[in-house]
């Protein structure tokens, strides 16, 4: 796989001094999903707007399939689609004039038949002579998805496409995000919802206070960054961690029937089978054993507030 | 060029003239009507002519300007300003097409439906009056200019505009007075002389004055300078676009 996209030590100080950006660089592999966590106001959307032409930068290169997004501005703009997080749309204007529109104006010929498909693939054929401002909202923002896909974006950016979508459009947007992988775009897509990288990304990159703080294979930083933790559940509580077993550095939960041991996946023993047998050494009866793995959230958490600390 | 997007914007906007075609078609014909019945029957009937012309005829020139003007402002800067209220301009601004694209396709639009208008008066003033048009091609070529220019005045104040009030500030505070006092309804001649020096600096003098020679072969000023005044205008207008967007002023952060 080859860059798609290079983003090189972008800077973007705003009017007012305020520095979104400060030397973000990412690589963004062809066929990818990135999806891009950090906190509100950590320059994900002044990121992707100054991608799209949408802000100018103050420095720093931006490349998309080798061409400037400066110098060779009309190449590099045919090949990105744009859902922008707000829902900005013109009400009175019916869904197909819309979608037309998109296309036209990235300058592609006219062609009804992948407009019909675009449209049919979101559940929108029915309502594409509908005014848009009769639609619902979650119909709205896949509105903006078609008009992004209408002129066969290489590259898709989804800047909060689920915000404020209820679980099952949620589901439903995946799919479509899934669907666009298979057919070869690339997609970066920008969240609050962790659950949502963790479903549909290849690869998560975080940023805060302007700059990225890290691109990971989402499974690779699972696997790093993520510990995994047993809990030995007893019949009956006990008031102290048992001598015999202060070699394995155990927790006692809170209620005194259960035993925390935390180990990390990446090493080569996990020491289970050793405590296991210590455990019933020491004469304790066991009622449940569970497992529990962190989630990209803990994680996310745990590396922004290291970064703030 | 990207003449494929020139022709998406202007379709969508005309798109949005049409869905109010009848507002778009009977407004201009009830007010000329009514301009025709209070300054052609109620104030005519006492002034016999103007420079050798019927006063009903004599105003139809200026009546046409009057609403051309304001359609082509209102209309080019409402065409702008709504994409940048309702947030639709981050498309344009994304897509691959420069200043001059956007401008052909918005300020065309904005011409194209002054343009119908200032038709549509014509028509509606020759059930009224006599019209005889002398210098047809004049005629036309001024009314293009006039169309042109205006909604370029109008383009840049939608991008300048921060709101609707602003939006409604330059051609009520500004455009509509000089439109009035440029002669659309009199002649420059009739005023006392301090007066016809100080109406020499409104630029609407010279489109009045040289629309009006196009109908009737005579005019407060030579064509020329109406010629001139009109293109200079267009010039600035032009000039101060391409510096908006040369420095991305009030749309691109």
């Amino acid at each position: 796989m080859s860059a798609i996209l290079s983003i090189r030590d972008l800077r973007k100080t705003y009017e007012g001094g305020f520095e979104a950006l400060k030397g973000a660089s990412l690589e963004i592999e062809e066929g990818e999903i990135l999806a891009l966590l950090g906190p509100n106001g950590a320059g994900k959307t002044t990121l992707i707007s100054t991608v799209c032409g949408i802000t100018t930068p103050t420095s720093g290169s931006v490349t998309v399939a080798g061409h400037d997004i400066l110098q060779e501005f009309r190449a590099a703009r045919r090949l990105i689609g744009l859902v922008p997080q707000e829902i900005n749309l013109e009400p009175f204007e019916t869904v197909w004039n819309a979608v037309r529109f998109s296309r036209g104006l990235f300058g592609k010929p006219k062609n009804d038949a992948l407009l019909e498909e675009i449209l049919k693939k979101l559940s929108l054929w029915d309502k594409r002579k509908s005014q848009i401002k009769e639609l619902s909202g979650g119909m709205k923002r896949r509105v903006l998805i078609a008009k992004a896909l209408s002129h066969e974006p290489r590259v898709l950016f989804l800047d909060e496409p689920t915000a404020g979508v209820d679980v099952e459009l949620r589901k439903d947007m995946w799919e479509v995000v899934r669907e666009l992988k298979a057919d070869g775009v690339t997609i970066i897509l920008t969240t609050h919802y962790i659950e949502e990288a963790e479903a549909i990304a290849d690869r998560i990159g975080v940023i805060t206070k302007g700059q990225i703080l890290l691109v990971q294979e989402k499974a690779d930083l699972m696997a790093q960054m993520g510990r995994k933790q047993l809990e030995v559940q007893l019949t009956s509580p006990i008031a102290e961690v048992p001598e015999a077993l202060a070699a394995h550095g155990l927790e006692l939960g809170a209620d005194g029937r259960s035993l925390i041991y935390s180990y990390d996946t990446r090493g080569e023993r996990t020491g289970i089978t050793a405590l296991l047998n210590d455990v019933a050494a020491a004469g304790l009866v066991l009622s449940d054993v569970v497992t529990r793995q962190s989630s990209l959230e803990d994680i996310f958490v745990g590396l922004v507030a290291g970064e703030e600390s | 060029m990207n003449w494929t997007a020139v022709a998406s914007i202007y379709r969508f906007e005309m798109a949005r003239f049409f869905r109010t075609l009848m507002q778009s078609f009977l407004s201009p014909v009830l007010s000329t009507s009514l301009y025709f019945v209070v300054f052609g029957a109620a104030i005519g009937s006492r002034i016999d002519e103007v420079e050798g012309i019927a006063y009903g005829a004599f105003i139809v020139p200026g009546l046409i300007m009057l609403s051309v003007i304001t359609q082509s402002i209102s209309n080019a800067s409402f065409g702008i300003y709504f994409p940048k209220f309702i947030g639709t301009v981050y498309e344009l601004l994304s897509a691959p097409i420069n200043f001059l694209e956007i401008v052909l396709g918005y300020v065309g639009a904005a011409a194209t439906k002054a343009l119908f208008i200032g038709v549509v008066i014509l028509c509606t003033a020759s059930l009224f009056v006599d019209l005889s048009i002398a210098h047809p091609f004049a005629m036309v070529l001024f009314l293009l200019l006039t169309c042109l220019s205006f909604a370029l005045l109008g383009f840049i104040i939608g991008i300048w505009a921060k709101n609707f009030e602003q939006l409604q500030l330059v051609p009520l505070l500004i455009v509509t007075p000089l439109v009035f006092l440029g002669g659309s309804f009199y002649s420059i001649s009739m005023l006392p002389p301090l007066w016809q020096k100080i109406t020499m600096f409104n630029p609407v003098v010279y489109l009045i004055s040289g629309f009006r020679w196009s109908f009737f072969g005579t005019a407060d000023v030579p064509v020329g300078t109406s010629l001139l005044a009109i293109g200079g205008f267009t010039c600035l207008c032009l000039a101060v676009i391409w510096w908006i967007f040369k420095t991305g002023w009030r749309i691109r952060s």
